[in-house]
């Protein structure tokens, strides 16, 4: 049973390859509005923005839009699924002799290559507009590593959302709810220390702080901290990412796949 | 396969889809289930296929209880829902061969039977279009197809004809006579009397969550009161129009404003000796028909009540006494 449920997941997986080779608009549309974002970014905030950082702004936009588009695999995992839901196709693969988490697990399988994918063209994006990270090969590698895990770690949360709301455009809303106070209530594009005291704290326990950080670290480039500069998460941003991963994925994965099978409308 | 005394509510029990709902089926037959809109058709299939939860109730397939053992019902089952549940993006081929990967097929396996059944539901010529692109019949046909991957036993077709024009009907009814044909034993669902009439072996009637009446279509329709001749003429000839009808129908008739019905046995001979009368009498008639039984006769006659949906009022709680 346990390696078909691996092979069932594949299947699910390659459908959802099959999607984005049947309408390729879907693969280029996702890749195009991070794309954009680092342009905006770069451009029209990173003008204004003063810093002394080596290299300019765009290198600690860079992190930052790197997290902020993998944050958002939660919306779009969870808008996969209540759509699948919604068409009933969900019904017809629960009425299968596949095994339990194989359909769930294959959605997330596919959201994390799609992301592969959309990293691999933001980083080239990145660097035509002078992105250089100057950490070396393996230090940058193991950026993008954590990058590509939060981001399966927020499709599990995602599916999860996916199940309970149904309706996708629901699902959209609750997504962006969720991500958009994450990504900019964080050191992603501006420095915490001209945020509100209060928000600031907030900013460091987020876990998009502890990813923006930890990735500019691995990246070669100097944190700023306020208030929170001598806080544990703002001194161990590595570890803060890494226990907040696998707290996600602990706390998810059980519960999606235990939704799931629960799950009838 | 049976279901006994299902009960199963919507809106933490505001909305009570099964009001102990009970079924069985012989093994190899069909049974239609008919019903409005609303009448728990749906909630029905749904809970025989493993995809929901009676609140109370036990259902079985081949002898395995449905909430027990999910995984081995699903072995034997297959479904195809009220709207085709394929992936709309992916081609019609591709969604088969999906389909058999996931029953465990090998590769080249998945990929034969996707091409035979194409084939045998007359989708080859579009196999390689995105279902999106399908018209309703080759939707419903090719939703058919992924149900029967693996031979099921027993089959589960929720209203397979709703909304298909006459042609899609006809042909949706030969592709269903040969799977029969082929032996399966068939639940299926349909807000047609005359589709229940031609493919089921019997028809359970149900209403409300309530099975209403089953037995043969021919049963039913002996308790409906088979074909009716209805006749519409000038009031000043009503009267007599009655007699002339009395005469043919030996049951009582019924008026409505200007038309006179009663049921008939020989539909055909009736209308003559009628038309014969009616000349006769020098009576010419506005309008005259032979009126076979439809579902709201069936409701009529069953019910007392015209097919609705099922709204269920709040119940308002009473307080205290009068004042
Ligand atoms: N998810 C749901 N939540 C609340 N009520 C529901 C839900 N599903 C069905 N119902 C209600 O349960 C009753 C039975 O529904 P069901 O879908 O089984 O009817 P049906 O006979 O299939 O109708 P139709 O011919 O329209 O498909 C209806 O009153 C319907 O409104
Ligand atoms: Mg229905």
């Amino acid at each position: 049973m346990v390696n078909y449920a691996l092979a069932d997941a594949v299947v699910i997986t390659k459908r959802q390859l099959l999607q984005l080779a049947r309408i390729p608009e879907l693969l280029v549309f996702s890749t195009i509005q991070p794309v954009m974002f680092v342009l905006l970014f770069r451009f029209v905030f990173g003008g204004s923005i003063q810093t002394d950082q080596p290299g300019g702004y765009v290198q600690l936009l860079m992190p930052g839009i790197f997290v902020q588009t993998v944050a958002f695999t939660l919306a779009s995992t969870a808008i996969g699924l209540a759509e699948d839901m919604k068409k009933g196709l969900i019904d017809r693969f629960r009425s299968l002799p596949i095994s339990r988490g194989a359909v769930v697990i294959g959605r997330t399988f596919g959201d994390a290559l799609l992301n592969l994918l959309v990293l691999a063209v933001m980083a080239l994006a990145g660097f035509a507009v002078g992105w250089r990270p100057t950490s070396g090969v393996m230090k940058v590698s193991l950026g993008f590593l954590f990058l590509f895990m939060f981001g399966y770690a927020l499709s599990w949360i995602g599916i999860y959302v996916g199940l309970s709301v149904k309706e996708a455009r629901t699902v959209q809303s609750v997504g962006f709810l969720v991500t958009f106070p994450l990504t900019f209530l964080s050191n992603a594009f501006a420095p915490t220390t001209g945020m509100p005291r209060a928000l600031q704290y907030f900013a460091e326990w987020n876990p998009v702080s502890s990813m923006v950080a930890a990735c500019r670290q691995l990246f070669g480039v100097e944190n700023q901290f306020g208030a929170t500069a001598n806080s544990w998460p703002s001194q161990h941003p590595l570890e803060t990412s890494l226990l907040y991963m696998l707290l996600l994925m602990a706390i998810f994965i059980p519960l999606s796949i235990k939704k799931y099978k629960n799950t009838s409308h | 396969m049976i279901a006994e005394n299902l009960i199963k509510t919507y809106d933490k029990g505001k909305v009570r889809a099964l009001d102990d709902l009970s079924l069985d089926v012989e093994e190899g037959t069909v049974l239609s289930v008919l019903g409005p809109n609303g009448a728990g058709k749906t909630t029905t299939v749904r809970i025989l296929a493993t995809l929901l939860r009676p609140d109370s109730g036990v259902a079985t397939v081949a002898g395995i209880d449905v909430a027990k053992h999910p995984d081995k019902v699903r072995k034997l089952i297959g479904l195809s829902g009220q709207y085709a549940a394929v992936d709309e993006t992916l081609t019609g081929w591709d969604n088969l061969v999906m389909f058999g990967r996931l029953h465990h097929l090998g590769k080249q396996q998945s990929i034969n039977l996707a091409n035979e059944l194409l084939e045998r539901f007359s989708l080859t010529d579009s196999a390689r279009r995105a279902i999106k692109t399908y018209s309703g019949g080759m939707r419903r046909r090719l939703d058919l197809a992924a149900s029967l991957i693996v031979q099921p036993k027993v089959l589960f077709l929720d209203e397979p004809t709703t909304g298909l024009d006459p042609r899609g009907r006809m042909e949706m009814w030969k592709v269903i006579e040969e799977l029969v044909m082929g032996g399966v034993t068939l639940l299926l669902t349909t807000q047609y009397l005359d589709e229940a009439d031609q493919l089921a072996d019997e028809i359970a009637v149900i209403d409300h969550g309530k099975v209403i009446a089953r037995g043969s279509s021919d049963a039913l329709k002996r308790q409906v009161g088979g074909e009716r001749l209805e006749i519409t003429v000038e009031s000043d000839d009503v009267a007599k129009v009655q007699e002339i009808v009395t005469r043919i129908s030996r049951h009582a008739t019924h008026v409505d404003s200007r038309t006179v019905s009663a049921p008939v046995s020989n539909g055909a001979g009736a209308l003559i000796e009628a038309l014969r009368a009616l000349d006769e009498s020098k009576i010419h008639p506005l309008d005259i028909a032979l009126k076979r039984p439809s579902l709201d006769d069936v409701f009529l006659s069953l019910t007392g009540h015209v097919a609705e949906e099922t709204v269920i009022e709040p119940v308002k709680k009473k307080r205290g006494g009068r004042w």
